[in-house]
């Protein structure tokens, strides 16, 4: 039996209320204790011994929302590359979604990425299963056989269904099942090819603007069809101000809906395609800035955050989108769409910890037990430190201090706005399954 | 013969006088957002003074001789391409065209392999067109060339309004609070978004009208973000010509009212078209201006495109001396 203390941490476990000095024990792949005496006892036998003062210890992140890319573009991403930078931003669970090629709208590929994540992965991988067959809005996929293999929620993320009648189908048929919908909210014919948010920016670089209503005309057809289903709607990536008061008001009406947000929509606005110096017009129509949905104004971020404060957003989630160097390094239009943000996102969201935005509890509570929630209870109980729990650990550094740096992440996917931000917060150890699979060179570590 | 050639070259040399470039801080012209007065006063100042070489027997000067300037089209281009090829040959330069859409771009090259390439060839001034707006932005960051961008998508087209404001400065002097309409397709116009720029610069009150779905959304904003005061936004075209000083139609594509923005080209026209009883409402010389290729019965009558009041050909003649002296600025003022 192999034992791993983590000792003389800050340890913070919003579930058990716990905010203390303490000391964690895991023994295999579970938690074994927890607290401020009861474990030092144990420290004898310890196989693995982590020194955690100074430092947070918190449970493992959970990112609902990732993109692996394998099956199907390896050259952007693999899953382990991908879990790989998972593990190096804290993330001990990732939901990856279903846009492969081939998609995950059959147990085939459904089984195919659940045994490399098991073989090859970092962290614990939990496959979204599409919501129709080859993303094309048209036939359900085969629910029941997906849901046997392993997905956690159906999406077809990216191209999200237009029909509402097929989307109220899908969302009566999974009822049974109890797994959400995800969606990717976006009405196609009013982004209509659309490369940015809709705006003065938009309007003074001559792009073609995506209006806040392509997204929130789908937010309301989707609350409308969890009303009339009673199904589960998981809202993802939401960006706009409009969104969230959408939300806000479905939930109080008790309409069984969740949602998220990414690093990148709290943190940066639709002026970032120009740059990060506003007199630098060299940098400007910048494509690491190009995301969909695409960064939007000040005012939508601090919609945001208030949805943060008040609960209307469940979860923090990256929207991880590694892509190759040529599909980036091009004309804005003909640009992918997406922020390789599993290794930047701690850090990030840590400024607004720092700049008293939010505070820590609620960061971690983000990251961890409310997002558990959505994924549910099937793979243990995640995002918590409890004894018999899974051993998934994050610890990190509030104020440690470092710059972003493309070339050292392990994800393939050097598409970053923040590339050379100085961040201040940083993942130190992450602990998947009881095992360290991530350690900052700095922590001391000893091995019996 | 060699000697010959020779000694017309000299003569010609020592004809250009010396010119005035302190003010100039360019090594590409990508837009004239980043312009001041002064800068635009030294391209018109030299304009005048190439305007005058063109008007010669022999239009022709050494100034450029040994440098390369290739034009780099992605975009099927008549006037802006002959006019700077034109331009460059006055200069001396030696020119390459390079027709992107049927060359190894067509075979799936991206942008910047092809720029690469043009810049191990030599290229010392890239003039590029390109159908995607900021395509001369990546240029820019990553070859060692000048680029001149020669318009990007709906985005720029600096050559284009200089050589407006060039026209508009021969016949009324200063643009100093002159009123400016520019009427039409606005959401697509790199000509408008690019005069926007330059001709506030220089003082001008910028009206842009257009039917409401081919105005940007967003460019109220972008105006108040921007050039507040400065410019503003019009739907009636009553409103945006009367008393102006010049009246600029913009080409209507007739692909615009088949993708949904207008209801019919018939109620385009009666709306929006400049025929001679709408210019009547203009000031009484007002100018004319179309930056091309027109639809005449469109966007503007015959009667009006070849009337008393349009400098319309007097543009593309323009350009020729106004993109002599982008050239020449962004090649450091110096002979080769």
């Amino acid at each position: 039996m192999a034992k791993l203390l983590i000792y003389g941490g800050h340890i913070i476990d919003p579930v058990q209320g716990m905010d203390t000095i303490g000391d964690l024990l895991v023994k295999d792949d579970k938690i074994a204790a927890i607290g401020a005496a009861a474990v030092k006892k144990d420290t004898a036998g310890a196989d693995i011994i982590l020194d955690a003062s100074g430092l947070t210890v918190c449970p493992g992140f959970i990112d609902l929302h990732c993109h692996l890319r394998q099956p199907g573009f390896e050259d952007a991403e693999t899953i382990a590359t991908g879990t790989l930078a998972a593990a190096r931003g804290g993330f001990t669970t990732v939901c990856c979604m279903p846009n492969t090629q081939p998609p995950l709208d059959t147990k085939a590929t459904v089984d195919y990425v659940r045994q490399v994540a098991d073989s090859e992965g970092y962290v614990r991988v939990l496959p979204v299963g599409c919501i129709t067959k080859g993303r094309k809005g048209v036939e359900l996929v085969e629910m029941d056989e997906l849901t046997k293999a392993g997905v956690i929620a159906f999406s077809d993320d990216g191209e999200p269904v237009a029909s509402p009648r097929i989307m109220r189908l899908a969302m009566e048929y999974i009822r049974r099942l109890g797994l959400p919908v995800i969606d990717h909210c976006e009405d196609k014919d009013l982004s209509h090819d659309g490369v940015m948010n809709e705006g003065w920016v938009s309007a003074r670089l001559g792009l073609k603007g995506i209006p806040a209503a392509a997204e929130e005309i789908t937010v309301a057809r989707d609350i409308s069809l969890a009303a009339l289903t009673g199904s589960r709607l998981h809202i993802a990536h939401v960006s706009t101000r409009g969104s969230v008061e959408l939300i806000r008001h479905a939930k109080k009406k008790g309409i069984p809906i969740t949602t998220e947000v990414t690093p990148h929509h709290l943190l940066l606005t639709e002026e970032r395609v120009m740059g990060t110096d506003p007199d630098d017009h060299l940098s400007f129509y910048d494509t690491s800035a190009k995301v969909n949905p695409p960064l939007r104004t000040r005012d939508d971020i601090s919609a945001l955050i208030r949805g943060i404060k008040d609960g209307t957003i469940d979860a923090i989630a990256t929207d991880h989108a590694p892509h190759t160097l040529v599909d980036k390094l091009c004309e804005f239009n003909i640009a992918a769409f997406g922020i390789s943000g599993l290794e930047t996102a701690f850090g990030c969201l840590m400024s607004l910890v720092h700049r008293e935005e939010i505070d820590l509890t609620t960061l971690i509570s983000l990251l961890t037990w409310r997002p558990a929630k959505v994924v549910g209870t099937r793979y243990g109980e995640l995002g918590t430190l409890k004894p018999g729990c899974p051993a998934d650990v994050t610890i990190f550094d509030p104020n440690r201090e470092w710059v972003v740096d493309s070339r050292t992440f392990a994800s393939k996917g050097k598409n970053t706005p923040f590339e050379g931000q100085l961040l201040r917060g940083k993942v130190m150890a992450t602990i998947s399954r009881g095992k360290i699979v991530y350690c900052d060179e700095v922590l001391k570590v000893r091995t019996k | 013969m060699r000697s010959a050639e020779r000694g017309i070259q000299t003569t010609i040399s020592e004809s250009l006088p010396p010119l005035s470039t302190a003010l100039w801080h360019h090594h590409h012209v990508l837009d004239l957002d980043d312009f001041t007065r002064e800068e635009i006063e030294v391209v018109m100042d030299i304009a005048d003074v190439m305007s005058e070489i063109l008007q010669r027997e022999v239009k022709r000067v050494p100034t450029l001789r040994g440098r390369t300037v290739v034009t780099m089209f992605y975009e099927p281009s008549t006037r802006t391409r002959a006019s700077f090829e034109l331009a460059a040959k006055s200069l001396s330069a030696d020119t390459v065209s390079l027709d992107a859409t049927r060359s190894s771009v067509a075979k799936g090259e991206s942008l910047l392999d092809t720029l690469l390439t043009i810049q191990a060839l030599g290229a010392d001034i890239i003039v590029m067109r390109h159908q995607h707006s900021g395509a001369p932005y990546i240029a820019a960051r990553h070859v060692k060339a000048s680029i001149i961008n020669a318009g990007d998508g709906w985005h720029a087209h600096p050559s284009q309004a200089l050589l407006d404001i060039y026209t508009i400065r021969k016949h009324l002097g200063d643009l100093k609070d002159r009123k400016i309409a520019i009427i039409g397709d606005i959401m697509h116009s790199r000509v408008a978004r690019s005069n926007i720029w330059g001709m506030t610069t220089m003082g001008a009150k910028v009206v842009l009208c257009g039917p409401p779905t081919l105005l940007s959304p967003g460019l109220k904003e972008f105006i108040a973000h921007c050039r507040p005061g400065q410019v503003t936004i019009e739907t009636e075209l009553e409103n945006a010509i009367r008393d102006a000083d010049v009246v600029m139609p913009l080409r209507l594509q007739i692909e615009r009212q088949q993708s949904g923005l207008l209801p019919s080209l018939r109620e385009y026209v009666q709306l929006y078209q400049i025929n001679e009883e709408k210019l009547s409402i203009a000031k009484p010389h007002a100018l004319v201006m179309h930056p091309g290729p027109m639809n005449e019965g469109i966007e503007i009558s015959a009667g009006v495109a070849r009337g008393a009041q349009s400098v319309i050909e007097e543009q593309v003649n323009n350009g020729v001396a106004v993109r002599m002296a982008l050239l020449y600025l962004v090649a450091g003022g110096r002979g080769g």
